[in-house]
């Protein structure tokens, strides 16, 4: 009565089938990744030192550190953060807290969507003809900051208004029962427990504007500059921006050194997830509803 | 049932809400026909009859808590202690401080049983003007003394309110209502949730707080229903089919929709 007939044993097999073939699809899809950390630690860690992370390039860039790149990386970051949190958050804060369902709220849902599909090289053209010229900040940190700012901006109101909808409606109904308005529910409820989320879509913010290069390049970032930026008007170097000109445009630059640069700029982002998915385990765990 | 006008804020002291024919639509579908409903002050009311009967809708009429969801229509009036409720004057705080509504699953904040309990005082009051420490523990005391939870929670008010039992939820959810004085609290099906230890418990809460408060209940438990109000409302279909008080409906119902009801031939 319990013996497999040879269906089963057929259904068994194809079921084994194409449990490996995911399995392998997997495999595949950490191999890029694990090549790439381990091509960079082998051929640019050598490179790597004090000397190389803080003082000036030298010689055309082909000698000395990268510092003028690593800190106009963070101003850039820095920068595009003060211009992108507050004004994703109040927008995520309106759509999912206030916003009724109707069109403009559909168009503006879509305007998001599009905006996050918009190539970052329209972004730098964008960035280019609104703050560089029409706004006259020229090719500074504030420009290419404002434009990373723009296409981050999608990132951090998605991600905002995902945290906040995980806090769940009861609490909400609770406040408004009380009498409390919403404002009061956003400052007293929603917002200490969607705090968490917030913050982890703002690092991954961080992470994915430290590599960009397109959008900087024409709106503040300079091949190279000898020293490093006083405020945010000056033209600053970017790391990203130096891996590119090192690798394709000067000549004779040793082989370890677009490496190394390689590898700082993957640590920088890989430290950055890491906060953040430490961050994110942390206070899930924390939770109890 | 009263069915002669209310014309002022003086009439018939002893109606806390008066309800009169009251219509209610969500979008085209029609939920509430025609009702007309009087709850005396100071008394357990119970709302009982079938799923999708109205009552719910009912008692979300009454807080206005309905009308967040946009496509509410509504007609007829409402009126608590003689004022109405759906005038465009009526200021939606003031009206949920006076109404204390309780939901079917406990939602306490996720905050500490002192801020839990202190959150309705801390949202209508401005903050240069909130009470002292010695004000809000006596607000605290006094709050969870009232739910009977004080002997259980004293020790552990920093506890977060949603790490307790469901029955002491429940009960912190009834306390935290309290300190802003509501006269009447709304309980949407109170106990669906608690196993029945809780439910007793709560049942025995309810008891104790009838007469400083008036209290509406829905529930779908006619046992329920029978021991713990003292009038009971049999809905069905969005309308009121027989409104006495309790002992006697179950006794002696005087529509043959509620005996039926009651008997448990359908429901």
């Amino acid at each position: 009565m319990f013996e497999a007939t040879a269906q089963n044993r057929n259904n068994r097999k194809v079921e084994g089938l194409f449990r490996l073939l995911f399995l392998w699809m997997t495999c595949m899809l950490i191999l890029p990744v694990a090549l790439i950390l381990g091509v960079l630690v082998y051929r640019g860690g050598p490179a790597i030192s004090w000397e190389f992370l803080f003082t000036q390039p030298l010689n055309n860039m082909t000698a000395g550190g990268i510092l003028p790149a690593l800190v106009g990386t963070v101003w850039l970051v820095v920068v595009a953060l003060i211009a992108s949190v507050p004004v994703g958050v109040a927008a995520a804060l309106y759509l999912s807290e206030y916003a009724p369902d109707n069109r403009l709220t559909r168009a503006i849902n879509l305007a998001i969507i599009n905006l996050a599909g918009v190539p970052s090289i329209v972004h730098a053209l964008f960035g280019l003809g609104a703050f560089v010229i029409f706004f006259r900040f020229g090719t500074s940190i504030l420009a290419a900051s404002l434009t990373l700012a723009v296409m981050t901006l999608p990132v951090v109101i998605v991600a905002t208004r995902e945290s906040l909808q995980t806090v769940p409606l009861a609490f909400r109904e609770a406040c408004w029962n009380m009498g409390a308005t919403r404002w009061q529910t956003i400052r007293k409820i929603v917002l200490p427990n969607a705090i968490s989320g917030i913050l982890t879509g703002v690092i991954l913010e961080v992470s994915r504007t430290s590599g960009e290069t397109a959008p900087i390049m024409f709106t503040g970032a300079a091949a190279f500059i000898p020293f490093l930026p006083q405020g945010v008007l000056d033209q600053t170097m970017a790391m990203s921006l130096h891996l590119f000109v090192i690798s394709t445009q000067v000549p004779d630059v040793p082989e370890h050194m677009p490496f190394g640069v390689a590898l700082v700029l993957i640590s920088m982002v890989l430290a950055m997830n890491g906060i953040s998915i430490a961050f994110r385990v942390y206070l899930r765990g924390r939770k109890k509803w | 049932m009263s069915a002669e006008p209310v014309t002022s804020d003086t009439a018939d002291a002893s109606a806390a809400i008066l309800v009169e024919k009251l219509n209610l639509w969500y979008g085209d579908f029609q939920a509430l026909l025609d009702v007309d409903l009087r709850v005396r002050a100071g008394a357990i009311t119970s709302l009982i009859g079938p799923s999708g009967c109205g009552k719910t809708t009912l008692l979300r009429s009454i807080n206005r808590i309905n009308e967040r969801l946009g496509y509410v229509r509504t007609t007829g009036s409402i009126r608590l202690w003689g004022l109405d409720v759906l005038d465009p004057s009526v200021e939606l705080a003031q009206l949920r401080k006076q109404v204390g509504m309780v939901f079917q699953r406990p939602n306490p904040l996720p905050l500490s049983v002192r801020d839990n309990v202190l959150f309705g005082t801390r949202v209508h009051l401005p903050d240069g003007r909130l009470p002292k420490k010695a004000e809000s523990d006596r607000i605290v005391e006094e709050a969870l003394r009232e739910v009977l939870l004080w002997d259980e929670l004293k020790d552990s008010l920093d506890r977060r309110g949603t790490e307790l039992s469901l029955e002491q939820q429940q009960k912190l959810c009834i306390a935290r209502l309290l300190p802003v004085k509501p006269r009447l609290l709304l309980m949407d099906e109170p106990c669906s949730a608690l196993d029945p230890a809780g439910t007793e418990a709560v049942e025995e809460l309810i008891w104790k707080l009838r007469g400083d408060y008036t209290i509406l209940i829905v529930t779908h438990n006619m046992a329920q229903a029978r021991r713990a109000s003292e009038e009971c409302v049999f809905m069905l279909l969005g309308e009121i089919i027989e409104h006495s008080d309790t002992a006697s409906m179950f006794l002696n119902p005087a529509n043959s929709q509620t005996a039926a009801y009651i008997e448990g031939r359908y429901g």
